[in-house]
């Protein structure tokens, strides 16, 4: 068994790349690539990402860098690219599977959660499951049907998974790198509506700098928390400026996990802030929101000021894209929850 | 022999050794027959001791179920023939995939008999480390273990291991009937072929999944399955121990030569229950029943081994012995078995710390101790990262 920290240390001296402006799509690539590079038991396997490049082109050049051995366009069964995934695994491989789209993750549900979470358990950790699924999610792109949707929760319910999801073209390029290092799976969530979004990269920066589980506090204030992973994090800052022209001071925490969820840092917020809104694309329903809530509730029941609130999806199937920003948990929305959590 | 598939069609099964024991000489079967020939006195009357102790296994396993000591327990009974002689086809560095009812291949593989009632026993979720004996633990979603053994097929391909019939590396994997209607068992076959992966897809025909008989699985022989994906096929007599070698040495030879995937469909019975839970009485006749005790692997093999001279009283005896020592180390083995303390639960669930596991099982412990923190899941406060 390989820990983090041991992995971290054989990765260590690449040579330097500097910093770049990059999209958050290509800042994965850039992850991704930097991860063959260092260490030749990373595959990549999924549909289209070989000569194509993936439909959002997250993988191009690889398969032309590393070959096709190393970047396997798999036939179309997510279940076979999940169960073939744990067998290279347990044969000394990292593999990195793509899965197209969100609405395209069931089929491999099964080997995701029978057999991927549970093998190390099940062999009382005689085998480790370095296998990283890497899912496009999220809204707000004007797809059709299966193309927009949030389903971490259901991974996030599930022991023995990784959750996580980047917000910037940084934690893309970082939390790619921790996600492949990692001896546990890991569910990456990419957020689609953001590939495009672009950002500093410091391509230097050292994997196991622990971005993985640690949340991180991206805009600090004193008078609400809005809690954000993934895309949801652009919204909550596009709200924290938009209430700081109301003269309301917002603190906002990027999750980038929700398994393990850093409630150390939400709650170290919500204590001095005595408010604290959840957002995210993904239905409230017995949604990532709602056990934060029960925890910010548990852990800090006398600093409340309000109840905790939540803006996200509704429980129906994901809308029709004309009707999608109704959905979508948008700047409005949020300014909405915050007024009703000052209104108490 | 050619057996029917119930529509009066004849399919040709490869048999070495008819139900009396006979060596059989059909055309055609030289190629298997001279594989056969390759097993000498010693290496038969070895696979006859093994199958013999894999039913005693059995016997031992069964009743310590009806005294409460075992959850559950899935017999073998009846299939000794296709487990016992696919598994002595197999060299150290070959791996297996077993579903849930391979006792007599992990026998042969050499793992402990007390191991192998762990999880029956409810104090393990498998029971030993597959990388001791190339021997994966039991799956117990049907056919998802088949994906499992294509993609460290695939593995193996990519390490550059020699390809050669004898250090070659193998992988294969077992499955029923029933899991021929699996997604994951079809799919595990299009990324095998497609890739040529060095697995061989081993399916016991047991003409039963749980309740259903195998007409409720497939109008196709099954074997034809694997030559619809592209890859040799071949039905055996899977009571017939010395077909069963003769095929899998083939398709794992092909396999360690780095000539692709094979599928065998070994057809036998399942003599006993499904598990120590189902009730046959409710879906089989007895009729049936005796019709398959007449073809037992075991009476086969044995009438083979005492047309031959090599079936004497004192290896009957030192079998016997044997199988009295199995059964002595089974009971007491399997009654020492506890599952370790509680908190263990919250053992392995990650290789590295996970904050809510941690906060839980700190939680659980203080509980067990009779000292519950107020917050039922207190956290830890560090400035960067919390409760990881
Ligand atoms: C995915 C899944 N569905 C249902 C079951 C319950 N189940 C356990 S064994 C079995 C029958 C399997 O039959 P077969 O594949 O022929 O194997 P055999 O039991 O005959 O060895 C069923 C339905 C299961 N374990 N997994
Ligand atoms: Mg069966």
């Amino acid at each position: 068994m390989t820990t983090m920290a041991e992995r971290t240390q054989t990765t260590s001296g690449a040579r330097a790349e500097g910093t770049k402006t990059l999209t958050l799509g290509k800042a994965v690539n850039e992850g991704l690539r930097a991860a063959m590079r260092r260490d030749d038991k990373v595959l990549l396997m999924g549909e289209d990402i070989g000569p194509l490049g993936g439909v959002f082109r997250v993988t191009d050049g690889l398969q032309a860098e590393f070959g096709e051995e190393r970047v396997v366009d798999t036939p179309l069964a997510e279940s076979g690219i999940v169960g073939t995934a744990i067998g290279l695994a347990m044969r000394g491989y990292r593999p990195v599977c793509e899965i197209q789209f969100d609405g395209f993750v069931f089929p491999a549900f099964n080997q995701i959660t029978t057999q991927l979470a549970k093998i190390h358990n099940r062999t009382r950790g005689a085998i480790d499951m370095p296998v990283v699924i890497r899912i496009p999610y999220g809204g707000g792109i004007g797809a059709v049907e299966h193309h927009s949707e949030s389903p971490e929760a259901l991974f996030a319910h599930t022991a023995g998974l990784r959750v996580v999801s980047p917000s910037s073209p940084q934690d893309a390029y970082t939390m790619i790198q921790e996600a492949i290092a990692s001896p546990d799976p890991v569910v990456f969530f990419e957020p689609k509506g953001r590939y495009w979004a672009k950002g500093e990269v410091d391509l230097d920066v050292p994997v196991g700098s622990a971005t993985l589980n640690a949340a991180q506090v991206v805009r600090t204030g004193t008078d609400v928390t809005l809690v954000a992973y993934g895309p949801s994090v652009e919204t909550a800052l596009k709200t924290a400026a938009a209430l700081a022209e109301e003269g309301r001071s917002a603190e906002v925490v990027d999750l980038r996990a929700i398994s393990p969820l850093d409630t150390g840092a939400v709650v170290a917020s919500v204590r001095k802030t005595g408010r604290c809104v959840v957002i995210h694309e993904a239905p409230v329903f017995f949604g990532a929101g709602a056990e934060i809530a029960a925890r910010v509730t548990e852990e800090c029941f006398y600093a409340l000021e309000s109840p905790v609130l939540r803006v996200g999806g509704f429980h129906t199937p994901y809308p029709v894209a004309k009707h999608e920003h109704e959905y979508l948990p948008s700047v409005d929305r949020v300014l909405d929850a915050v007024d009703r959590a000052f209104a108490h | 022999m050619t057996t029917t598939n119930g529509s009066n069609e004849a399919i040709p099964t490869l048999q070495l050794l008819d139900p009396e024991g006979r060596r059989v000489t059909t055309r055609g079967t030289k190629g298997y027959r001279d594989r056969a020939a390759d097993l000498t006195p010693e290496n038969l009357r070895g696979m006859y001791r093994d199958m013999v102790l894999t039913r005693r296994f059995d016997e031992e396993a069964t009743s310590l179920q009806r005294q409460g000591e075992l959850a559950l327990y899935a017999p073998s009974r009846g299939q000794e023939a296709a487990q016992v002689g696919s598994a002595y086809a197999l060299r150290p560095q070959d791996f297996v995939f077993p579903s849930y009812r391979e006792h007599g291949v992990l026998q042969v593989r050499g793992v402990d008999t007390v191991d192998r009632l762990r999880f029956f026993r409810g104090s393990d979720h498998g029971g030993w480390d597959p990388n001791e004996h190339n021997a994966h633990v039991y799956t117990v979603v049907i056919g998802a273990h088949a994906l499992h053994a294509t993609g460290y097929a695939m593995g193996v391909q990519r390490d550059g291991t020699p390809l050669d019939k004898h250090d070659g590396t193998a992988v294969i994997t077992y499955f029923g009937d029933g899991a021929t209607s699996q997604g994951d068992v079809n799919e595990a076959m299009v990324y095998a072929t497609v890739n040529q992966a060095p697995v061989v897809f081993f399916l016991q025909n047991n003409q039963w999944a749980i309740s259903e008989p195998t007409s409720r699985q497939t109008r196709t022989p099954l074997y034809r399955r694997g030559e619809a994906f592209g890859m040799p096929s071949l039905r055996v007599d899977g009571n017939d121990v010395l077909a069963v070698y003769a095929a899998t040495q083939e398709a794992l030879e092909r396999a360690r030569l780095g000539q692709g995937p094979s599928f065998i469909e070994a057809f036998t019975y399942r003599m006993g229950a499904h598990t120590t839970s189902d009730d046959p009485t409710r879906y089989r006749t007895t009729d049936q029943e005796e019709v398959w005790r007449r073809r037992d692997p075991i009476d086969r093999l044995a009438a083979l081994l005492r047309a031959e001279g090599e079936l004497d009283d004192e290896f009957v005896a030192q079998v016997q012995a044997s199988a009295d020592e199995l059964g002595v180390g089974l009971r007491s083995g399997v009654r020492a078995l506890d599952g370790g303390a509680p908190v263990s639960t919250f053992d392995d669930v990650y290789a590295t710390p996970h904050g809510i596991v941690a906060s839980e099982r700190a939680w659980y412990e203080a509980y067990e101790a009779g000292d519950p923190p107020a917050e039922q899941y207190a956290i830890a406060e560090t400035a960067q990262g919390g409760a990881r």
